[in-house]
């Protein structure tokens, strides 16, 4: 079958809003979390404290936002048509949310048949979410380094749900998987294609495109665009070989395949960087700093990584993966997130009430759907949160104020996103009041 | 030799530096200059529109045998820009730097993300249907951007 290309099955708009307002609250709970265990969450990554954190940001903040944007996304760049989207949203959406909570919850309590609930509702979702992100992707007549990275991160996507369906099967059910792969090593790859494979994958896939569209940087050069995305996934699955039977997960060859996946992050970290640096739009907007701060973690994350692997004094405490999961979860992930909801959420308003039947006269521009202060505030209290958790990564005690602060930003956020949403209501509103009674004023 | 997907791409980056040029004016709050380069880039948004809705478009709907689909989509975008352009012409003449600076925002976004639809899909698919004739296509848009540009 000829497939079919559309450029106006773009979702309608509660498809992405749905995600991208639930998203935030679950950060602020995070926050809230780190708040109430204090230092104890983050003795280690093992602690139930840290396990719930990061899996109440990485899925129920970075998972849902990245849904959703891709249901928007992969419509216009792939002009590729989203199988039912209002159905896709309405069952993964409640789902991932549930199945967050299911596991945040498991880490904290111990409760081992929450970890299954959750096995079961992650499979169901993400297995739906997949099916139609796969066909989308590959029945696109679209050409583009983007579309080409996107395939390989929701390839990521499926590798880290297996792993994580697996995972917290075993955690489940006595850890009868044992037997087969030890627990670190699962963890170690799971891990690995769910912050590179997917998250950092579609981090750099969409890139290619926003990056220069934004800010009217130059293009990414080609060799980059290549080399980049298949490094790192050649990297991911050099690292997957630990799963073979017969390899622990210290073996020397594992530095070597951390080194070279280090090095692409911070290759790519620089290019950007560059590129923004050489931008013909001179303005730099929240958007534009918030991925400057991203880029700028994703270095540093790499530089630090490269230094535990050189100091195993200091790589070998049990604190360091806290660093480099601070460094990589708000610092690279959430800047990014926030920069580009600041950008999307604004434009998505815009276009949609122009369907409703809104002159350029009757709506407001991009640059009145969220104030200006507000998101300049909201980014500086991001960062300042980020401070705040990389000193509570050295200093334990800071671990109440840093919480607080990480919540509060998440907060500000919503506040701003919701505001965001409501101006859309009011506007739609008043659109059709005026197409019922023409005569009537606006 | 020229194909659509090689003069219209080229030109896209053209608009975008006199969109930036005409915004840096209009915020340094220099008027006279925002208001000459925003007429060089509405008369280079103008050409290109013309360009894709003569030429490119009604060559690419007889040979792909339909008027509705992707051409219509971008037909139905340019009508979005038109008055997006025409309120930056209202901003220049009022000096109203804040109006300026959101409409200029808007139009861009709009702008970015219809030029990659066209540069993605749109126009390889030109290539594509046209076959020989592409080239011919091109070599008209080319002489039509040319003659506004002068």
């Amino acid at each position: 079958m000829q497939p079919t290309l559309s450029f106006e099955q773009a979702p309608p708009i509660s498809v992405p809003y749905r995600f991208f307002l639930t998203a935030p609250l679950f950060g602020a709970v995070a926050g809230l979390v780190l708040a109430w265990f204090g230092p104890a969450a983050l003795a280690s990554r093992w602690s139930p404290g840290a396990l719930a954190m990061t899996h109440l940001i990485v899925v129920d903040f970075m998972l849902q936002v990245m849904c959703g944007s891709l249901l928007q996304f992969v419509a216009v760049v792939a002009g590729a048509n989203i199988w039912r989207p209002r159905l896709v949203a309405a069952v993964v959406h409640p789902l991932i949310t549930a199945g967050a909570v299911f596991l945040a919850t498991a880490f904290l309590l111990g409760q081992q048949v929450l970890f299954l609930l959750a096995a079961l509702v992650f499979a169901t979702a993400l297995g739906l979410f997949l099916t139609v992100m796969a066909v989308a992707l590959v029945r696109t007549p679209a050409r583009s380094a983007s579309i080409r990275v996107l395939r390989l991160a929701v390839f990521g996507l499926l590798l880290t749900v297996v792993l994580g369906v697996t995972l917290a099967s075993t955690l489940g059910l006595h850890r009868s998987l044992q037997s087969i792969w030890s627990l670190p090593t699962l963890i170690n790859v799971h891990v690995a294609w769910g912050l590179g494979g997917w998250a950092l994958m579609l981090v750099i896939g969409v890139s290619f495109l926003v990056v220069p569209m934004f800010q009217l940087t130059p293009a990414y050069p080609l060799w980059l665009t290549r080399l980049v995305p298949a490094g790192l996934f050649l990297a991911l699955c050099l690292w997957s070989l630990q799963l073979l039977p017969g390899t622990s997960a210290a073996q020397s060859w594992q530095s070597g395949v951390v080194l070279a996946g280090m090095l692409l992050a911070g290759l790519y970290a620089v290019a950007t960087l560059w590129l923004q640096s050489s931008r013909r739009r001179r303005q730099a907007d929240v958007t534009l700093v918030f991925w400057r701060g991203a880029m700028l973690a994703l270095l540093a994350l790499a530089v630090s990584w490269l230094l535990f692997l050189a100091l195993p004094q200091l790589g070998g405490q049990a604190r360091a993966p806290l660093w480099l999961g601070v460094l990589a979860l708000p610092g690279v992930f959430l800047s990014v997130i926030q920069g580009m909801l600041y950008k999307i959420m604004p434009f998505l308003n815009w276009l949609h009430l122009q369907r409703q039947g809104g002159t350029v006269s009757t709506q407001p521009n991009m640059k009145q759907m969220i104030p200006e202060r507000a998101m300049r505030g909201q980014m500086r209290l991001h960062f300042a949160a980020l401070a705040l958790l990389l000193a509570a990564v050295i200093w334990p005690a800071l671990a109440l104020p840093a919480g607080l602060a990480f919540s509060a930003s998440c907060l500000w956020l919503e506040w701003n996103l919701v505001g965001a949403a409501r101006l859309y209501v009011r506007f739609r509103n008043r659109i059709r009041a005026a197409a019922a009674a023409p005569l009537a004023p606006i | 030799m020229s194909f659509p997907t090689q003069i219209l791409p080229a030109h896209h980056r053209h608009c975008d530096d006199l969109f930036v040029a005409a915004e840096e004016a209009a915020g340094r709050g220099d008027w006279t200059a925002a208001t000459s380069a925003f007429e060089h880039f509405q008369t280079q948004m103008k050409a290109h529109f013309a360009a894709e809705e003569d030429l490119l478009f009604p060559a690419f709907e007889a040979a792909a045998g339909s008027g509705s689909g992707p051409t219509r989509v971008m037909r139905l975008e340019h009508e979005q820009m038109r008055p997006l352009l025409a309120q930056l012409e209202a901003a220049c003449a009022a000096r109203d730097g804040e109006d300026y600076a959101g409409i200029a925002e808007t139009l861009l976004i709009l702008m970015q993300q219809h030029n990659m639809k066209e540069e993605n899909i749109l126009y390889p698919m030109c290539d594509q249907a046209l076959g020989p004739e592409a080239e011919r296509i091109a070599a008209r848009m080319s002489a039509l951007l040319e003659q506004r540009r002068a």
